[in-house]
């Protein structure tokens, strides 16, 4: 039976009135996964007897003795290293690392909060992609239509939400990948404030754009499991010391007298008409609740995906380069030398898509090549920070759609550029480190989710929850669920 | 503007440690140079006094007493190595 539909909060009181028990509720994720994942595709690896092990000893928990995640089912985004169990990050390379030795701290976090990890899920290879479609895997369906992308890279994470199979996943945001999926899934994705959330053991990207982030079905949801993973942490060096507040206790805070900035720009050129008419609706709904809202323009916003291609694609050539078959990982059969051995191996493992990043970054690292193209990405990343700083001086969020249009049908984006020219909406919030959340704001004709973003100064996270909050208890967007089909 | 050859793509495809064949040689260099065209907007700004941004929180010098500890054992880091021998990664002849 699908989880869609309940609150972490109604399943709180089932369990305290023992209307269910913790191996009932693992027993539902995975049973519903049995039946929907055929079509969905949302896992990589389902852990049945790891969840069931775990949940089985929740079972014996004194309620006394109950943490906040007490026997909630979840998914864990596959670039996030878990300890005995096989971590791909989507690449054939690592389509035998099955004995991790470490949980990345999120994982401990949220074992520690006693939620049962039910499996693995789906994204494009080492989160380079914005459909599932680079997965070296499959390709995972939107649940609202199965013929659609359910976005990415957390392609896996927010179908998997979506569909029901689990309460909350997690997933990784280098350039929109919690967002955009949750957007094209009509759920809530949140990419905290850069350094918020522990990266220790994510499998590296771009690692001064990597975040960490929740996705669920609510707000309410969400704000409960980022204040589980939230938090410094002495093996991330990057992570922020700052204290962590249970956003989920200050979501009714009025929210009148905000002021919110919507660039033009946002809802320009590119932008679909539904789109736009959707957030135009949202930001109608939220001046009813108070919210004084007003136009103004950032100029430097065009320049952001290619400043953050050029950035994101060398440092994840030189992320990549531990991949060389000598530790971990796949090793190439018959090289004569360690250097074709090296050559073959990230040759046969690594993807096109990877591929193509890892040349476009080495290009734009050469000598010759470092200032126009690197540089000059930092340099306009400085200016894009600069114009939000300026917006933020004045008013306390950014409103603006998630994505240009709805969910994409399955191959139907080939080129690399238009690919990275969709992603134009949720990269400056990457660029700046700001954090940013999608939620559900309406439909398309067919009947594809769209998601608002909502994005706040750097650590306000609680004021981006609140008017999240607030806009979703005015709205019925959350209740709709997804009928799954297709052609 | 920078135009890329194959040559170019050889070049950084050998500096990346990847082998390419001559099929890929072909659709990378169509497509690195879609790219950098699209990037070379970039240069339409000037940013002649603007300094990089390496890091968008800052945190500086995050120090902490440096006591020795057993992190992973050696029998542990050689768990997921696709050759060893005697407690060694082992890989192909580095000399030949």
């Amino acid at each position: 039976m699908s989880l869609y539909g309940y609150s972490i909060k109604d399943l709180e009181k089932q369990l305290k009135k023992k209307d269910i028990s913790a191996s009932e509720l693992t027993e539902m994720s995975l049973k519903h996964i049995q039946e929907s994942d055929e079509d969905i595709q949302a896992f990589i690896t389902v852990d049945e007897e790891g969840a069931k092990k775990q949940a089985a000893a929740l079972d014996h928990v004194e309620e006394s003795e109950r943490q906040s995640l007490y026997a909630i089912p979840q998914a864990m985004k596959d670039n996030i290293v878990t300890k005995g169990l096989r971590t791909t990050a989507g690449s054939q390379l690592l389509k035998n690392f099955n004995d991790p030795l470490y949980h990345a701290t999120v994982v401990e976090k949220l074992h520690q909060a006693q939620s049962v990890m039910i499996g693995k899920v789906n994204l494009d290879e080492f989160g380079m992609g914005s459909t599932t479609e680079k997965s070296s895997f499959h390709v995972t369906k939107n649940p609202w239509n199965l013929d659609y992308v359910p976005g990415g890279s957390s392609g896996g994470s927010a179908a998997a939400v979506a569909s029901g199979q689990v309460m909350f996943s997690l997933g990784s945001d280098t350039g929109g990948s919690i967002r955009q999926p949750s957007a094209f899934c009509g759920v809530v994705g949140m990419k905290p404030t850069y350094g918020l959330v522990s990266r220790y053991g994510l499998v590296s990207f771009a690692s001064s754009l990597d975040h960490i982030g929740p996705i669920t079905q609510s707000v309410e949801d969400n704000a409960r499991v980022l204040e589980v993973i939230a938090g410094s942490d002495p093996l991330d060096s990057t992570s922020a010391h700052v204290q962590v507040p249970l956003y989920s206790e200050g979501l009714k805070e009025d929210i009148r007298g905000l002021k919110v900035a919507v660039p033009e720009e946002y809802l320009g050129e590119g932008v679909s008409e539904e789109v736009r008419e959707s957030v135009l609706n949202a930001l109608q709904m939220l001046e009813l609740l108070g919210v004084k809202w007003e136009k103004i323009s950032v100029p430097h916003s065009s320049y952001a995906a290619a400043a953050y291609y050029m950035i994101s694609s060398a440092e994840a050539s030189t992320s990549l380069a531990r991949f060389d078959g000598v530790r971990f990982g796949e090793r190439a059969k018959d090289a004569n030398t360690v250097e074709e051995m090296f050559k073959q191996s990230r040759s046969e493992g690594f993807g096109e898509e990877v591929k193509r990043r890892i040349m476009l970054g080495t290009f734009a690292l050469s000598a010759g090549n470092v200032d126009d193209f690197f540089k000059k990405g930092q340099r306009v990343r400085t200016k894009i920070i600069e114009e939000f700083q300026t917006i933020f001086s004045q008013y306390d969020l950014v409103i603006g759609p998630t994505t240009p249009t709805a969910a994409y049908k399955i191959g139907e984006i080939v080129d690399p550029v238009t690919a990275y020219a969709n992603d134009i909406l949720t990269i400056p919030s990457n660029l700046a480190g700001l954090p940013s959340i999608s939620v559900p704001c309406g439909f398309t004709d067919e009947g594809l989710p769209l998601g608002l973003q909502i994005i706040g100064k750097h650590f306000d996270e609680q004021t981006v929850y609140r008017v999240a909050y607030a806009y979703e208890q005015a709205t019925n967007h959350h209740k709709k669920r997804p009928v799954m089909g297709g052609q | 503007m920078a135009k890329i050859t194959k040559e170019q793509v050889e070049r950084i495809a050998g500096l990346a440690h990847l082998a390419v064949t001559e099929d890929e040689v072909a659709m990378y260099t169509e497509q690195l140079q879609s790219i950098v065209t699209f990037a070379n907007q970039l240069s339409e700004l000037n940013t002649d006094d603007v300094i990089p941004t390496t890091h968008v929180i800052h945190e500086t010098n995050v120090m902490r007493e440096d006591v020795p500890k057993q992190s992973i054992t050696q029998e542990e880091a050689l768990k997921n190595a696709p050759d060893k021998k005697d407690g060694y990664f082992k890989v192909p002849p580095i000399l030949e």
